[in-house]
């Protein structure tokens, strides 16, 4: 799937335990690392301010990482130790740390400076298959900002393919949880990260401002290439 | 010291969105409609909401809290949910009700209304104004400190507590510190063998618009963790704002009001509980009476015209 492979390309891989052989089986720890942006911070103004994208991605997207690998190497004690409790206890920061980190990596993708296409309507078979469902970009584009905007607290608003139904799909995820928590075969397409550390030192309180202007830097041509190959 | 101590001061303890059975709060809907009125500067009797000014300038809590987070925090998100909660309950069942009732109400045992977040979000902004004053901050007195050394040890490991509960509410929501009489951790059923031990101190998180009402809790202190609340002021850093929140605006005399308020609302539900106990001991039998059918079919087991 399009985003595991994004967050595996970032990874490092560390070997724990001191000897390799088949006797004492040792697993391989994964930890992550931030993955770098395809664009400079300053780059997708004035619809998202440099501030913003460097407090959002060395700052948020950097905890959410750091805190993941933590959660990561705990849980790989406590299945060691077959400590069930700490096993059960964990799965919430992993949820949270490591749904950010997979949120934030597709969230990067799915923006690009204007000059690099951002904002550029889909072409091709998302372009098609939007008008169709949809009846127009613009219709799509005001269903998702609705319902961005009503989402209460803390979230996510995503486009999605889902693979079994074969259709796309308007979502809201909480929190940070991945669309995926939302059903099985549902493939992010698109995500707008609606939390307020996402655009508040430059909306404040009024996020449909924000939705507004994020169209202008969204970058179809990524969700074009997931769509065509997940619906292959 | 009792065993549940530990399990309710852990910082961890969040709680289910089950739903409240109130058996002491009569539900707003089943007594005689009771019309709220507020009366504004001109005397005028009006059935909405207003937003309330916090008890001190916008700029008096600098330089923790600036004048601009307050500016946007009150001026427009505290605005706005009151704004929008009158244009909500306008025509409705609601319109009329305390706002504590409409938090109640719309709670709906978890299965949460419409009307539910702006209410609870009105109600939690003017509960966080007042939690806080100028030159606040320090330790409490009284009673207060004696309950929280003994529900929790000490103050240092209270701070500890509530700040750790600050920080790992995830997403957006509130830490509070509530006292909780008589009210047990599961689905908030009433302590059937109260005692004085049960009516404790007790750090809770919760997210979004929820508080302690919805248990039937009294709430004491809140910190807003949403990120409008300290973005502007310390962008990503949570921990640091709730350090500033505790060493310097917390206004200990507004708990202390509050503990002295909750402690006598208490041993009213307490009195009323008992009033009503005794009056069911007392129900007079009936032919009609429910709870005598296990009577009548051993007296009158040949006569079955009242059974179903």
């Amino acid at each position: 799937m399009a985003f595991r492979s994004l967050a595996l390309a970032t990874r490092k891989t560390l070997t724990l335990g001191l000897n390799s052989t088949r006797l004492t089986q040792s697993r391989a720890l994964q930890t992550f690392s931030l993955p770098d942006l395809p664009y400079d911070y300053g780059a997708l103004e004035p619809a998202i301010s440099g501030e913003i994208m460097q407090l959002h991605h060395q700052k948020h997207h950097q905890t959410y990482i750091t805190n993941y690998n933590k959660a990561l190497e705990q849980l790989h004690e406590a299945i060691q130790k077959g400590d069930s409790s700490t096993v059960a206890k964990l799965q919430s920061a992993i949820k949270f740390n490591g749904g950010g980190h997979i949120n934030h990596s597709i969230f990067w993708q799915n923006l690009a400076p204007i000059r690099e296409g951002g904002g550029e309507p889909p072409k091709g078979s998302l372009g098609w298959v939007i008008d169709t469902n949809f009846g127009s970009l613009e219709s799509l584009i005001q269903k998702i900002n609705a319902e961005g905007a009503a989402l209460q607290g803390s979230g996510w608003v995503w486009l999605g393919l889902d693979k079994e139904l074969k259709k796309l799909v308007i979502e809201t995820t909480a929190n940070q949880d991945p669309l995926v928590t939302k059903g099985p075969h549902l493939v992010p397409l698109l995500g707008i990260d609606v939390w307020e550390h996402a655009y508040y030192l430059q909306y404040k309180n009024v996020r449909p401002d924000y939705l507004k202007n994020i169209w202008k830097v969204i970058n179809w041509k990524y969700a074009s290439g997931v769509y065509e190959k997940e619906s292959a | 010291m009792a065993a549940s101590t530990s399990m309710l001061t852990s910082s961890s303890f969040t709680f289910p969105s089950q739903g409240l059975r109130l058996p002491t709060r009569t539900h707003p809907c089943m007594k005689p409609q009771k019309r709220f009125v507020r009366k504004d500067a001109s005397n005028v009797i009006t059935a909405t909401y207003d937003l309330k000014p916090p008890p001190y300038p916008l700029n008096a809590l600098e330089p923790h809290m600036s004048r601009e987070t307050l500016e946007y925090h009150w001026g427009k998100h505290h605005r706005t949910y009151v704004e929008n909660l009158n244009k909500q309950i306008v025509g409705t069942d609601l319109e009329g009700l305390s706002l504590e009732d409409i938090i109640i109400v719309a709670y709906n045992k978890g299965d949460i209304l419409p009307a539910f977040n702006n209410a609870a979000q009105a109600w939690n902004h003017d509960f966080f104004w007042e939690s806080m004053k100028p030159g606040g901050g320090g330790k409490p007195s009284g009673d207060l400190l004696d309950l929280i050394e003994r529900d929790f040890g000490s103050f240092e490991r209270f701070t500890e507590e509530f700040r750790s509960a600050a920080a790992t509410q995830f997403g957006s929501g509130w830490a509070w510190l509530a006292y909780k009489a008589n009210r047990l951790g599961v689905e908030n059923a009433v302590n059937p063998w109260p005692s004085e031990n049960d009516k404790k101190l007790v750090i809770v998180k919760s997210p979004n618009a929820v508080n302690p009402l919805v248990w039937d809790y009294f709430p004491l202190l809140t910190i807003d963790v949403w990120e409008h609340a300290y973005y502007l002021d310390f962008q990503n850093q949570r921990a640091d704002y709730i350090s500033m929140f505790m060493e310097k605006l917390v206004s200990w005399e507004a708990v202390n009001a509050r503990l002295e308020k909750a402690k006598a609302e208490a041993a009213e539900r307490e009195m009323e509980e008992e009033r009503r106990k005794n009056e069911e001991e007392w129900k007079p039998t009936d032919d009609d009476d429910d709870d005598d059918e296990g009577l009548e079919m051993y007296v009158d087991s040949e006569d079955d015209s009242e059974a179903e």
